[in-house]
């Protein structure tokens, strides 16, 4: 897609009106302006696509067979080993790697500071995305998906943790959708309708803050109810909501900065001028922020071995395990994101941020897989499960791509401010 | 536009929030408060007792009408551990399965039956976010297959690695675990089938209460046979199944980092915390946000030029 801002001057669609004066149809504005074959060429001539739809549709494939058969068809079916990869990456994981929309919703609607406007809408897309294809991981590892809305409207169990998150996620994706109905009024030529949403903002922002603290720290949360399975060193049960929540901070911050990165480096034809222009200086600030994040994080982690006196465990096996997760995993990026502002040196930062978000990742596997049954057997998940976890990574990253050209989330449509 | 906002009175409710936010007792917590029933039935298993026939295995197996096994159950190859060096464990097609221990320099091995251990506050139950289990009067933890998601929380909560689900089902999926025979007779007040397949009466059947005091006398009459400790007294809250053992129990594959706390109790941490957040953070968010933008607030109000607002 590189070229077609060069071509063609009146493309990439930025407005809902056409050079000659007409309104841009709807099917035209899926095709990004071009007529279908040239659409299509340009879609098959990627080697990216081409990687994309193998893994997905042998991905699709294996889900078929879940769907028909069972779990056990892509899974070791371990009865040890109750959530897989699907939970441990896609649901632990996802989610903290989203919380940049209520941070940024944070910074720009409750702090006021308007500095880190260009980039609030890629946070909200980022998060939007990322709890819409956590569930999408839970539907696939859901023993009966058909009856996702069960805990909230047929047998309720409201003293449980699950039940905590299962609302809030519910509750927050429709935050986050109506937080994100804007550009695509604009993108459908309703430019109107955005008044209704500005007026609730800071309800729903505030909304955000509440949902988020809480299910991100009940993903946490969710783990004590195993407290003799989990590594000592990877479970505390008085601090490991914090722990949880505290690391989806930095977690949702790097996330931004990383697609802020690949967006600005494959898809630049795509991004205005002031999302470009303003990007150092608001990747600088996001740096900021979650190298603070970072350092509270390690010091609660501190606290919580200090609190459970686990000093000795430190000097085992697990313990340098431990260490290795938390020197390249928090305290490397933090460096780095404290280098970077420091020296005004984006690279630095950008860098971090890939760290940071594998340092989450990382924590979440561990906790959910790898320390999990430490005094058991070490579980290594089934290849058919790899693939179809990354199938529907590819599945997000299609998604996330598709908006990204078409809705005014990095530029700005002409009708906004008119 | 104008929004009249004043210091004391910002101050005035972020601080009546937060005294009722205290004087709340968390509601989560109570709802919790399982009841305990005192005349519960219990199994009280005597692993000196226990000669590993696997009796009531198959007992279980055609009372629950469970999938035929691959070997018979006079099978005794069945005991070696399997491709991760683990001992057997109860899975989708097996309630309840016997384990062997051996010990080096002792004649006979020592075997101990497994199966759910019906706790009287359940972590599996407490876990549960469709409200799938019930602890019933009788003692049995039983299962309600029509109302399970399928999420696994139970078999993550479980302390004894109990619940398993029917992962080879793609249509009718279900947690798999021993109900303590309740459909067919606990209801009744007759002992489960497994008690009464056994030849060696090392299961029996009893209220909790009265199989204490008699794992107690045992206790005092065989000092040598038997450990000082009934398991499943008060280990995660204490169980409806008991045992006694001639060894240690941390050697034959109990978990010694059990606790006699209930699971629920280290989950309460988090749960107290909610409502607090439910009613703390909006005054103080939006107390922010007024704090945070009172600069521009205030060019609004300069700007009116009426002059009835400034401070």
């Amino acid at each position: 897609m590189k070229n077609i801002a060069t071509n063609l001057n009146h493309l990439p669609i930025k407005s809902s009106v056409k050079p000659d004066g007409s309104l841009w149809k709807f099917k035209e504005q899926l095709l990004l302006g071009l007529p279908f074959p040239d659409y299509m060429q340009k879609v098959t001539s990627s080697w990216l696509n081409r990687v994309l739809f193998v893994i997905v549709s042998v991905g699709l494939f294996f889900l078929c067979q879940r769907y028909l058969f069972g779990l056990a068809m892509i899974t070791h079916a371990s009865n040890d080993y109750p959530w897989g990869l699907f939970l441990g990456f896609g649901l632990f994981a996802m989610v903290p790697l989203s919380a940049s929309g209520f941070l940024l919703g944070t910074t720009v609607i409750i702090f006021g500071r308007h500095d880190f406007e260009s980039i609030e809408r890629l946070a909200l897309l980022n998060g939007l995305l990322g709890y819409f294809f956590a569930v999408v991981y839970l539907e696939v590892d859901l023993g009966m998906p058909w009856r996702l809305a069960y805990p909230m409207f047929v047998s309720l169990g409201p003293a449980s943790v699950l039940f905590l998150v299962a609302w809030h996620v519910a509750t927050y994706l429709s935050v986050q959708i109506a937080e994100l109905l804007p550009p695509f009024f604009l993108w459908i030529n309703r430019p109107g309708w955005i008044h209704y949403i500005k007026r609730i903002t800071l309800g729903l922002t505030i909304a955000g803050i509440i949902l988020s603290t809480l299910h991100q720290g009940a993903l946490g949360a969710l783990f004590t109810y195993a407290p003799t399975k989990i590594h000592p060193l990877w479970i505390s049960i008085e601090f490991q909501w914090i722990h949880f929540f505290c690391s989806s901070i930095f977690g949702g911050l790097s996330m931004v900065i990383v697609s802020s990165t690949l967006i600005h480096h494959f898809m630049l034809w795509r991004c205005s001028k002031k999302f470009t222009s303003d990007l150092d200086r608001i990747t600088l600030g996001l740096a900021k922020g979650a190298s603070y994040a970072i350092f509270t994080y390690l010091i609660i982690k501190l606290v919580a071995i200090a609190h459970d006196n686990e000093w000795e465990q430190l000097l085992t096996g697990w313990g340098a395990y431990y260490l290795l997760e938390i020197g390249i995993g928090a305290v490397l990026p933090m460096i780095l994101f404290a280098k970077a502002v420091r020296d005004r040196q984006v690279k630095w930062a950008r860098i971090a941020g890939f760290i940071a978000v594998f340092g989450i990742v990382w924590n979440r596997l561990n906790t959910s897989i790898v320390c999990f049954n430490y005094q058991l057997y070490q579980e290594i998940p089934h290849w058919k499960e790899i693939w179809v976890t990354i199938a529907i990574y590819a599945i997000y990253f299609i998604t996330y791509r598709f908006i990204l050209y078409r809705l005014p989330i990095v530029f700005d449509w002409e009708e906004e401010n008119s | 536009m104008t929004i009249k906002i004043q210091r004391r009175s910002l101050l005035k409710g972020g601080l009546a929030g937060t005294v009722l936010s205290i004087l709340q007792r968390p509601k989560s917590t109570q709802a919790h408060n399982i009841k305990k029933y005192p005349d519960s039935y219990g199994v009280l298993v005597d692993l000196n007792r226990c000669i590993g026939c696997r009796s009531c295995e198959a007992a279980c197996n055609k009372e629950q009408g469970l999938p035929e096994p691959n070997t018979p159950f006079t099978d005794q190859s069945i005991f070696t551990p399997d491709e991760h060096g683990q001992k057997r464990r109860t899975d989708a097609t097996a309630y309840t399965v016997v384990q062997r221990y051996d010990f080096p320099g002792q004649d006979h091995p020592l075997f101990k039956k497994v199966q759910c251990n019906h706790c009287l506050e359940p972590a599996c139950l407490t876990s549960c976010f469709v409200n799938a289990y019930t602890k019933t009067p009788e003692g049995a933890v039983i299962y309600n297959p029509d109302v399970c998601v399928g999420c696994r929380t139970c078999m993550i909560a479980c302390p004894f690695y109990i619940p398993t689900f029917k992962y080879s089902s793609g249509f009718h999926p279900r947690i798999m675990k021993c109900i303590f025979c309740y459909d067919t007779r606990l209801k009744y007040g007759k002992p489960p089938a497994c008690v009464e397949a056994c030849p060696q009466e090392a299961l029996l059947f009893g209220k909790r209460d009265d199989l204490i005091k008699k794992a107690r006398r045992r206790i005092e009459n065989k000092p040598d046979l038997y450990q000082d400790h009934i398991y499943g007294e008060f280990e995660a809250g204490g169980t409806s199944w008991l045992y006694l053992s001639p060894v240690p129990f941390a050697e034959i594959g109990f978990n010694p980092d059990i606790s006699d706390e209930p699971v629920l109790d280290s989950v309460k941490n988090f749960l107290a915390i909610v409502p607090m957040v439910l009613t703390i953070w909006p005054a103080l968010f939006a107390g922010f946000h007024l704090l945070a933008t009172r600069k521009d607030l205030q060019a609004q109000t300069t700007d009116d030029t009426s002059g009835e607002d400034k401070r």
